[in-house]
């Protein structure tokens, strides 16, 4: 698989330059909209401990749990299957819809139908799927993966969705008002929910005490995909079963308020059992979670509830877009979640933070993002996976580190070439720090020297 | 060996050591009157409130808050609309529906939730294919917060069951906030007291 180089596909979008400001912009929004509804809430830090101690929980005891999650499923009359990895997962889906005779599916957003790329999958065989999230549909309908886990069309402008739509779906080319594209994707929409003879969800918590799926939306597209057409299913991942009802309480107070400013999505729907005369189908999905759950650096990454804050306040997710990461997931969580389906593929992606630690703060489930990507690093290095320019610079900058006085003079030697050194040495192709940035002015004095000064001896 | 055996392996396996499973308290000292603060969050959320009709007649109510409505489908006795929902065969067939009304079985006031589930809705669809909802609602229905909602009976009964918070909506263009993405267009809390049985 090719590596994917996040500087050189980042410089795509960065091209773009009121895309980017914009993209900046809006997910700043979103992270301050964040800080409100947490300053809201008093007990903000004691939920996110329980979050962390709930999921820390319930992973140290996942096959009990995943059983008991089965076994209540199966006496609410739901269907329980079991899909290793992507393929198997895919094969599933498409048996059960070939069984009903469905030509028409409509469904909801779901990072794992993404992961395990069921849509491509089911139109080889001829299956019409329908994605009915307004940024999913945009991404759908422009044959772009979705660039942010909660909102997959926040890299487009307005202008960029009525080309989009105007192409797509014969609306107005001139017409770029959000409310005109969005009454577009309304009205073009609804027949499918009428038509399709399935209706699919993923599952943001999967409750064991009751063998219930909670999806959390706001446009009310789950829930048409639910409760119209008479068979319902749902992709899960493994890692999103939770103990019981009552510990909703603390993850359903988070997830909304940290993924986009709001106390609680629009619906927080519950399935336990099928409608009337239909059936519930639900996916167990592994697809690499049960090796991860096995590494003692990274499986705390399993208790990611995908709220993306993450990514809204990472300044390299913000001015990069989320299709340079590459993979599904991007952003700091995309870091440490996709070197785990392809080291190689994806060994460029933990350098691409500045391990502020801001994704760390501001996680629900405490998840220790910063130090698993400086982690990452560490294993890319000893699976000599690191790009040569890197490990040329790293080696030199080893050794310099390595020999304080080696330090002092190079940093002293710096200040001066830096001083009198001509761009066009400064900012060469092997500098990429150099591609987007101004070097900052150096102070007169090194800290070093100030001290010898003002504070004596050394 | 069944795929189901060989992930259920592979977790007990690769588990990491027990970990406690901490108590979740409920976070109720010092809220402020749920209903007061029902009816802020309801806002918040692009919910629309309205008062108690003197009279007892909730059709009237119904009609002044949608007149150009051509059907009405309810799901609770207070209201009688045109449209009898135990002629709907299918879901689908509440497509034409322009204003459904419901009573909700209790509402949070944490974050303006309504709780509805099949043995409110009727047909679940009810709550999703019309254009505008109306949704009644006893003010002592109101608990707290989530930990209160959750904690309560209907989680473990319901087949279906949804924490509704005003109308469907959408931000994805943008982050222009749009009512009525693929739900309702609107949502309409009404304060009425449940009928003395």
């Amino acid at each position: 698989m090719k590596r994917i180089d996040h500087a050189e596909a980042s410089s795509f979008f960065i091209a773009e330059k009121e895309n980017e400001a914009f993209h900046d912009k809006r997910l700043w929004d979103l992270r301050q909209k964040r800080d409100h509804q947490r300053d809201d809430v008093p007990e903000w830090n004691e939920l996110r401990e329980l979050a962390s101690a709930i999921k820390e929980h319930t992973l140290s005891h996942l096959s009990d749990y995943l059983e008991q999650f089965e076994d209540n499923a199966k006496k609410n009359g739901a269907h329980v299957h079991w899909a290793l990895d992507a393929e198997e997962h895919n094969r599933i889906v498409h048996e059960i819809l070939a069984d009903h005779g469905v030509n028409t599916l409509v469904k909801s957003k779901s990072m794992l139908t993404e992961e395990c790329e069921l849509r491509p999958y089911l139109a080889r065989r001829g299956i019409d799927v329908i994605e009915t999230d307004l940024g999913e549909r945009i991404q759908q309908l422009d044959d772009e993966p979705p660039s942010h886990i909660v909102v997959p069309a926040v890299h487009k402008l307005r202008g960029n969705v009525a080309d989009v739509f105007a192409r797509t779906l014969g609306s107005d080319p001139d017409n770029d008002d959000p409310h005109y594209l969005s009454e577009q994707a309304r009205v073009t929409t609804r027949p499918y929910f009428l038509a399709a003879e399935a209706g699919m969800t993923g599952g943001n918590f999967a409750v064991a005490e009751t063998g219930a799926v909670v999806v959390c939306t706001n446009e009310g597209n789950a829930d048409l995909s639910a409760t119209v057409p008479p068979l319902q299913l749902a992709s899960v991942g493994i890692e999103k079963i939770i103990p019981r009802t009552e510990h909703l309480a603390v993850f359903v107070r988070m997830l909304s308020r940290s993924a986009v400013g709001s106390p609680i999505t629009q619906y927080t729907s519950h399935y336990r059992k099928p409608k009337d005369g239909g059936e519930l189908h639900i996916v167990l999905v592994d697809n690499g979670r049960s090796e991860r759950l096995g590494m003692e650096d990274f499986w705390t990454s399993l208790k990611c509830i995908r709220c993306g804050a993450c990514m809204n306040t990472c300044p390299v997710y913000r001015r990069s877009g989320g299709l340079s990461y590459g993979g599904v997931y991007s952003g700091p969580i995309g870091i440490i979640l996709n070197p785990t389906y392809d080291l190689r593929k994806y060994s460029n992606l933990p350098f691409a933070s500045t391990l502020n630690g801001s994704c760390t703060n501001v996680c629900p489930v405490k998840i220790n993002i910063h130090e698993q990507i400086y982690q990452w690093r560490r294993i890319l290095s000893e699976h000599n996976q690191l790009p040569f320019v890197k490990k040329a610079a790293m080696k030199v900058t080893g050794k310099v580190l390595a020999d304080p006085k080696a330090y002092r003079r190079t940093i002293a030697a710096t200040d001066v070439a830096m001083e009198h050194l001509p761009r066009f040495l400064l900012y060469t192709r092997f500098n990429a720090w150099g591609k987007q940035r101004e070097v900052p002015v150096t102070p007169d004095q090194t800290f070093h020297a100030w001290y010898l000064k003002n504070r004596g001896t050394s | 060996m069944s795929s189901r055996k060989m992930i259920l392996d592979a977790v007990s396996r690769n588990q990491p050591s027990a970990a406690s499973l901490p108590e979740v308290p409920a976070f109720d000292r010092d809220l402020p009157p749920p209903w007061q603060q029902f009816q802020e969050r309801l806002a918040g959320m692009g919910g629309k409130f309205a008062r108690p009709v003197p009279d007892g007649n909730f059709d009237a109510l119904v009609r002044e808050l949608h007149p150009d409505a051509n059907i009405i489908c309810s799901a609770t006795p207070e209201v009688t609309g045109n449209r009898d929902l135990s002629d709907v065969r299918e879901p689908k067939d509440l497509d034409d529906v322009d204003v459904g009304v419901v009573r909700a079985a209790f509402g949070i006031a944490e974050t303006g939730s309504v709780y509805l589930s099949e043995m409110e809705f009727g047909v679940n669809a009810l709550g999703f294919l019309s254009q505008h909802l109306v949704v009644l609602l006893d003010p002592t229905d109101v608990v707290g917060n989530l930990h209160h909602a959750y904690r309560r009976r209907e989680f473990a009964d319901a087949a279906y069951a949804v924490l509704m918070t005003g109308p469907s909506a959408t931000a994805d263009i943008e982050g222009v906030l749009i009512h009525g993405a693929q739900g309702v267009r609107s949502l309409t809390v009404v304060e009425a007291p449940r009928p003395s049985v």
